[in-house]
């Protein structure tokens, strides 16, 4: 190859270099602000990280003064394999790390020094072959033009083409390909090249790897069962907890039901919470069974009188996910590391097995009885257990699906309080648009006559709209209705009727 | 009381891969975890349950002859449900100076239980029918165990629900999918389904009747059963003439009796008495405040939670298990036990002023010395307990309690994890229920005392996997137990025309207790004769004191 040839390679491979660097950056940034929410914060983070670590890298050069070629080469093999499988890297360690920002920052900044490596010593590598101020004026300008490529791929071509996953793999490959490619004219025949040959073909062959198994995975994923975009999907030993988001509202999915829209959970949580504690003045003991995403303990930490709060939810990676994850720790308000709270991750049936604690309020927020399984924890054996674990004077609300579409299976729920021994039932329900006409029953011992004292911040209950939701409309009204129990799960027929019925 | 709770539960952990995913992103976990499935099943287990080789011995009496004597006021002799019975109701009066003597590692009989870590699992009896207004005994039982919680108003007692069978209780698989409940109902044709119901209003007809002496025409304890004769002819031939004599030909519902009488006495329509046949549905009376009267009481380890139960009162001493009787004497006065202590291997003599035979009959006259009687049968049984590591799929009816394959040769499964009130079960335990019943009992006894463990397992999965073919690769373990002697089946004749007679309920000292003088084996039959042995030995023991 002659001398021409060569220095326009190694130009090129600048410029190859840049646009992926910059590829890499932005997968960061854009996995960051899926992930973690508040884009602003993350984008400029990451480019901060990735600069200064560009810087670092630079910085580093001066101390390798032998054999430049030899580490150029495997710089630029390093970099395929680190940002190539990075975006992958960040999606796996999203769920299963404490700190995802350490593995974050961790990648970028890694990247980030390889790149900023890569430029000193290519300068050094052609400063016998072209002039100075050409040398400089070339290199710079293939880098900037790479950086401009890079951006307007990436939001034009890779992210609705590829995904962020495929991207990062191609982008590895190519880092590779440049690798090998220039290790053909820096080094000369022999066991060093040969060696670094084996090693360039065998990334080839990883990322090509990643890239297929990647859109064989992407096939079978949520991805075509949400029309939003899947931030985070996980199969618990309990079940798949998705979350996913469009624009600025963000959904999380049990199992593909949906639990919650942020853009109007308050009106469910506010509801579930405050029309029963607001007239619990003396209420110290809160009990939230379910409700693992932490929003009834939101509403319920607004009571300066409430010192202690439990939370008893089976599955550990949802308590999880929602005492770490920025995006969701906005919502819940960090209620779930708050220092009156204690989480427990039990199943509730379990737990009252032992349980001695008692109770002014207890709220039952469980999935809808849509099986067998979790039909049993509607019983009068279940509810039973909540009552004997009630203060004197104390409450329970249950979430009770919709009395609109399921009406007999709301009705049933009250029936089966007031065959557990609760004297006082309080049915009510209100307008969740994500949701649709939405109920809860309050149930006690004795009838709740303590004025309503809303807590001050609420979105949707006042003094007046409260009261309003105990009427129930004809179309709703009280239906004859079994009693559920453990031996008859009439809730869960009830409950498959009528959702059958109900086209969605 | 608290049963022994959620099998399969959090402590024990899922043991299945777990799939890890993120959309949009390859990971290699899934396709690992993906791969993971198809890898060749294996699973470990083994033939449990009652030492071969001791049983050998002792049928052929090759035992040592007994070193040392003791004496006792009473002795028990089996540890099942009918000692277990005998020993309460002594040691809730008092008595202090009893010995049970149970042969295996275990008591419990019929009704013994395991457990491992997923969860606890019957290896026999399984459910109790609530109690009809005749099993006054068994009643008062419930409500000492804290089963029965108290009255309505109409005086109907109310159960603890968690003990009454949880919904959805029995499916059948049929045509290819599980339909709910066991009387078959898809794909029949009018003519069939006219049959069947005219089959099961028969049976509610009979479930009402009284016979001439104002007795309920079946009833449970069987003894409490009308004496009315045109009702004993019943018994005379078998559960298949009846059918056609009535004419209850429908193929759908011929195999659905069939199957009930085999889940209740181990053989078929052909082999039982017709009486019998019709006791299985015209018998379960009882009624409750809070289920309807077909319910049933069920454990995680089924009866196992009853024989549990019973033995609670009894202080640990007095139950000796390991102890094989292989001599009985007795006269007026007293009677003297040879008995084998298995750990110790050493036998001793024990003498008793009262002697409650709770062992199967055949075994009492064998170790007493008295000829086989031929109208003893007692086909043998297979049960295999299946233990898993997810819930197999099904279509159709999800998983419920029992669970039950048209026209198998086996009986189904129950699960064990059904009673489970942990919300979200994964492993559990299926316990495979197969009477022997394709020959005589002698046959097929030899036979499957000759079977090794990989036959047991071929045969189950043979049959298990028509209804879920993804079942082989679902199980971690299977253990295996053959019941020799299963249960007594009630033969035409035998319930009312031979048992009266040669079944005796006491000779001098001996006092008899054992299902099979019921000539139907049930822990109701079981749990009154215990009672009643214990009684009536009281009652000598006061007089003679
Ligand atoms: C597979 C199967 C399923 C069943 N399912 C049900 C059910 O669901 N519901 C129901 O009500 N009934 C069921 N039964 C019937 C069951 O037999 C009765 O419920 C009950 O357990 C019988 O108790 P028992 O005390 O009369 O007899 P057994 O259980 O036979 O007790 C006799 C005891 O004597 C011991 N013994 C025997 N020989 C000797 C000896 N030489 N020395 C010392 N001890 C000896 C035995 O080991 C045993 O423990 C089932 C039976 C079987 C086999």
């Amino acid at each position: 190859m002659n001398d021409r040839a060569s220095r326009l390679l190694l130009l090129g491979s600048v410029f190859v270099i840049a646009t992926c660097g910059l590829v890499y950056e932005l997968i960061a940034g854009t996995i960051a602000s899926y992930l973690l929410g508040d884009s602003v914060t993350q984008f400029s983070t990451v480019i901060g990280v990735y600069l200064s670590a560009m810087g670092a890298g630079s910085w580093l050069s001066k101390f390798i003064d032998r054999r430049e070629g030899w580490i150029f080469v495997q710089v630029q093999l390093l970099i395929g394999l680190v940002g190539g499988g990075s975006a992958a890297l960040l999606f796996l360690l999203f769920p299963v790390v404490s700190s995802f920002r350490v593995p974050l920052y961790g990648l970028i900044f890694l990247v980030g020094m390889l790149v900023g490596l890569e430029i000193p010593l290519l300068l050094r590598l052609l400063k016998d072959r072209i002039e100075f101020k050409d040398l400089v004026a070339r290199v710079f300008t293939f880098d900037y033009i790479g950086a401009l490529l890079a951006s307007l791929l990436f939001p034009l071509v890779l992210v609705p083409h590829l995904g962020l996953v495929r991207s990062s793999f191609l982008f590895g490959m190519l880092n590779v390909a440049v690798g090998l490619m220039s290790s053909r004219l820096l080094i000369p025949p022999g066991p060093q090249r040969r060696l670094l040959s084996v090693s360039g073909f065998l990334l080839l062959g990883g990322l090509l790897a990643g890239f297929i198994a990647s859109e064989r995975l992407m096939a079978w994923s949520e991805r075509s069962a949400y029309t939003d975009t899947v931030l985070y999907a996980k199969s618990s030993p309990y079940q798949r907890i998705v979350l996913t988001r469009n624009g600025a509202d963000l959904r999380l999915h049990l199992n593909g039901n949906l639990q919650f829209s942020a853009r109007d959970e308050y009106r469910y949580h506010e509801a579930l919470v405050h029309p029963g504690l607001a007239r619990l003045p003396e209420a110290r003991s809160v009990l939230v069974l379910g409700g693992g995403d932490g929003l009834a303990v939101r509403e319920i930490l607004r009571y300066p009188s409430v010192d202690r709060v439990t939370l008893v939810d089976l599955d550990g990676d949802m308590t999880r996910l929602f005492r770490t994850q920025p995006l969701l720790t906005r919502l819940n308000g960090d209620s779930l590391n708050h220092p009156k709270v204690s989480v427990v991750n039990a199943d509730a049936f379990t737990w009252y097995a032992t349980n001695r604690q008692r109770f002014d309020f207890v709220v039952a927020d469980f999935p809808d009885p849509s099986n067998f399984s979790l039909g049993k924890l509607y019983t009068t054996t279940f509810f039973q257990r909540v009552r004997s674990s009630l203060e004197p004077g104390g409450a329970l609300v249950v979430q009770c699906t919709s009395p609109y579409v399921a009406r007999k299976t709301f009705w049933c729920v009250n029936q089966t309080l007031r065959a557990s021994g609760f004297n006082r039932t309080a049915p009510y329900h209100l307008y969740v648009p994500s949701f649709g006409e939405w109920g809860f029953i309050l149930a006690s011992d004795q009838p709740m006559e303590a004025p309503l004292r809303l807590p001050t911040g609420l979105r949707y209950l006042t003094g007046t709209t409260a009261p309003s939701l105990f009427e129930f409309p004809p179309d709703m009204d009280a239906v004859p209705v079994e009693v559920h129990r453990l031996n008859n799960q009439m809730l869960v027929r009830y409950f498959e009727e009528e959702w059958a019925q109900y086209v969605h | 009381m608290i049963p022994p709770l959620q099998p399969g539960s959090p402590t024990h952990g899922p043991r299945r891969t777990t799939r890890r995913e993120f959309l949009g992103a390859a990971t290699v976990g899934a396709a690992f975890g993906w791969a993971g499935c198809n890898a060749a099943p294996r699973f470990t287990g083994a033939i449990v349950g009652p030492d071969r080789a001791l049983g050998h011995r002792l049928r052929d009496r090759d035992l040592p002859p007994p070193e040392s004597s003791e004496r006792h006021d009473v002795v028990i002799l089996g540890g099942g449900i009918a000692g277990l019975a005998a020993a309460r109701s002594l040691a809730l009066r008092g008595l202090r100076d009893v010995v049970l003597l149970e042969l295996e590692p275990e008591t419990g009989g019929n009704s013994r239980s395991g457990i491992n870590a997923v969860s606890a699992h019957p290896w026999g009896a399984h459910y109790l029918p609530l109690p009809g207004a005749q099993a006054n005994e068994v009643r008062q039982l419930l409500a000492e165990l804290g089963v029965v919680t108290g009255f309505d108003a109409q005086a109907r007692p109310i159960y603890r629900e968690e003990y009454l069978c949880h919904d959805p209780a029995e499916r059948l698989f049929v045509h290819g999918r599980w339909q709910e409940g066991l009387i078959p109902q898809l794909g029949l044709d009018p003519g069939e389904r006219d049959q069947v119901s005219a089959f099961l209003q028969r049976m509610e007809a009979f479930r009402h009747q009284s016979g001439a002496d104002g007795r309920p025409a079946f009833a449970i304890p069987v003894d409490r059963s009308s004496q009315d004769p045109m009702l004993l002819d019943l018994d005379r031939i078998t559960m298949a003439r009846w059918m056609d004599r009535e004419g209850f030909q429908a193929a759908p519902l011929r195999r659905y009796v069939n199957y009930c009488c085999r889940d209740d006495f181990g053989a078929g329509i052909d082999r039982v008495s017709a009486w019998a046949g019709i006791h299985y549905f015209a018998a379960r009376s009882g009624v409750a405040a809070n289920a309807p009267t077909h319910s049933v009481l069920t454990w995680p380890e089924g009866n196992g939670w009853l024989a549990a139960r019973l033995r609670e009162p009894v202080p640990a001493g007095q139950i000796r298990s390991g102890h094989a009787v292989f001599g009985i004497r007795h006269d007026d006065r007293g009677a003297e036990i040879d008995v084998f202590d298995a750990a110790k291997n050493r036998s001793l003599r024990i003498e008793c002023r009262a002697l409650i035979a709770a062992i199967p009959r055949f075994v009492y006259r064998r170790v007493h010395g008295l000829p086989p009687d031929p109208h003893l049968h007692y086909p043998p049984w297979m049960v295999a307990n299946l233990t898993l590591d997810s819930r197999p799929e099904s279509r159709g009816m999800p998983l419920c309690w029992d669970n039950v394959i048209d026209g198998s040769d086996g009986l189904g499964y129950v699960d064990a994890g059904h009673q489970s009130l942990f919300p979200h079960p994964r492993r559990t335990v299926l316990t495979y229920y197969r009477p022997l019943d394709s020959a005589d009992p002698a046959t097929a006894r030899a036979e499957a005392l000759k079977a090794d463990w990989s036959h047991w397992c071929d045969l189950t999965l043979d049959d298990l996997s028509v209804a879920h073919p993804d079942l082989r690769r679902r199980i971690e373990h299977l253990d295996v137990q053959v019941w020799g002697h299963g249960m007594i089946a009630p033969a035409p004749g035998f319930i009312w025309g031979h048992r009266p007679a040669a079944l005796t309920q006491r000779e001098g000292v001996v006092y008899f207790a054992h299902s099979d003088m019921s000539g139907i084996s049930l822990f109701e039959e079981a749990y009154t004769r215990g009672l009643h042995a214990a009684d009536a030995v009281f009652q000598q023991l006061q007089t003679t004191a």
